[in-house]
């Protein structure tokens, strides 16, 4: 990834926009270290009241799934719609499925 | 009384916006994205700021005079800023320091202006401190970083930091106006933050491995509208449309 001197590492941002609600991703960034980022992802992300708590990992540090492998991660998936609870009738009592 | 309330309003507020002024030249120039949007956004809080002062200032002025007037259509002698916040952005290490002894001013000056007897002036202060809080401990972390980094980021912290230092006692002088307005409980009496102020400097400074100057002769006037060469050219920057286009709105 070229120089690593002159570019700073890239971070991953998680923000939690509301308690109870989970963190999202919200989009990357680029910083020197841990704090910079948070610091970064402040600003750039929550400036407009978007959020209540930050995490921010660094890219390399997360492993992704190859595009080139789809067709046996996901495509098996595709025609198996009876893994939805879809064929149940649900109690009335039962919210938020 | 409602003079010296006024002018000691300004006093407070010309630094607002002279500084957010210099910080919004910087918008699209930041040395990186990020640290772009991070100078816009301390540029827009202290704006925000002026706007709270001004808005305050016009009302005891009376005679319809508004915010814009107060912000837009004063001559260079009328602005009470100190010289510290019209310096030019030299390079970013130049604005970091700037931003950095003034953040720290800001921030023991807004935590005494709670204890005011003025209640508009606590509110802005009570609304202001959060902010000026997170500005000052990102000018800090600045600081610290580049003295602490490599040997050229070192060179050109110290470097600025010299270079601002000349400005720094100023802060700290009590005008005519102020003084009766610490008598009567408004004002802050900032010439008793002083030894504290440099104590809190030093301590950043020492952790970002940076020299404390040591100076014996300062720089001031601006206090007294007497500006540094580098204001004229500010204000052209900031009054041209309202002097072009007068009372233009958006």
């Amino acid at each position: 990834m070229g120089d690593t001197k002159k570019n700073w590492p890239l971070w991953e941002i998680f923000v939690r926009s509301k308690n109870g609600l989970e963190h999202r991703h919200f989009g990357s960034l680029h910083a020197a270290d841990a704090e910079m980022a948070l610091e970064n992802a402040r600003d750039v992300y929550t400036r407009r009241n978007e959020g209540v708590s930050i995490w921010v990992v660094e890219s390399k540090n997360v492993t992704a799934s190859n595009p080139q492998d789809n067709g046996e991660m996901f495509e098996p998936a595709q025609d198996k719609v009876y893994r939805h609870p879809t064929f149940y009738d649900l109690p009335d009592d039962v919210k938020h499925m | 009384m409602k003079k010296d309330l006024y002018n000691y309003i300004l006093g407070i507020a010309d630094n607002s916006l002279i500084l957010a002024q210099r910080l919004g030249e910087l918008c699209g120039h930041g040395p990186t994205l990020e640290t772009d949007i991070a100078l816009t956004n301390i540029s827009l809080d202290l704006l925000g700021q002026t706007r709270s002062y001004y808005q305050y200032a016009a009302k005891l002025a009376g005679e319809d005079k508004t915010e814009d007037d107060i912000a837009f259509l004063r001559i260079e002698r009328d602005y009470k800023n100190v010289l510290l916040v019209e310096q030019p952005n030299t390079h970013f290490g130049h604005v970091m320091a700037r931003q950095f002894l003034f953040d720290v001013y800001h921030l023991m000056l807004m935590e005494q202006l709670q204890n005011s007897k003025d209640e508009t002036l606590v509110a802005i202060a009570k609304k202001g401190i959060k902010e000026v809080s997170y500005h000052k401990r990102f000018s800090s972390d600045w600081v610290k970083r580049l003295g602490d980094g490599t040997e050229e980021s070192k060179e050109k912290m110290q470097e600025a930091i010299n270079a601002m230092w000349r400005f720094t006692d100023e802060l700290f002088d009590v005008m005519e106006a102020d003084k009766a307005m610490i008598e009567e409980g408004i004002a802050v009496d900032v010439s008793k933050m002083k030894e504290t102020y440099y104590e809190k400097i030093s301590e950043i400074l020492e952790e970002a491995t940076l020299e404390v100057p040591e100076r014996k002769y300062f720089t001031r006037g601006g206090k007294k509208g007497v500006h540094t060469e580098h204001m004229g050219y500010l204000l052209a920057d900031l009054q041209y449309m309202q002097r072009t286009y007068p009372n233009m709105t958006w």
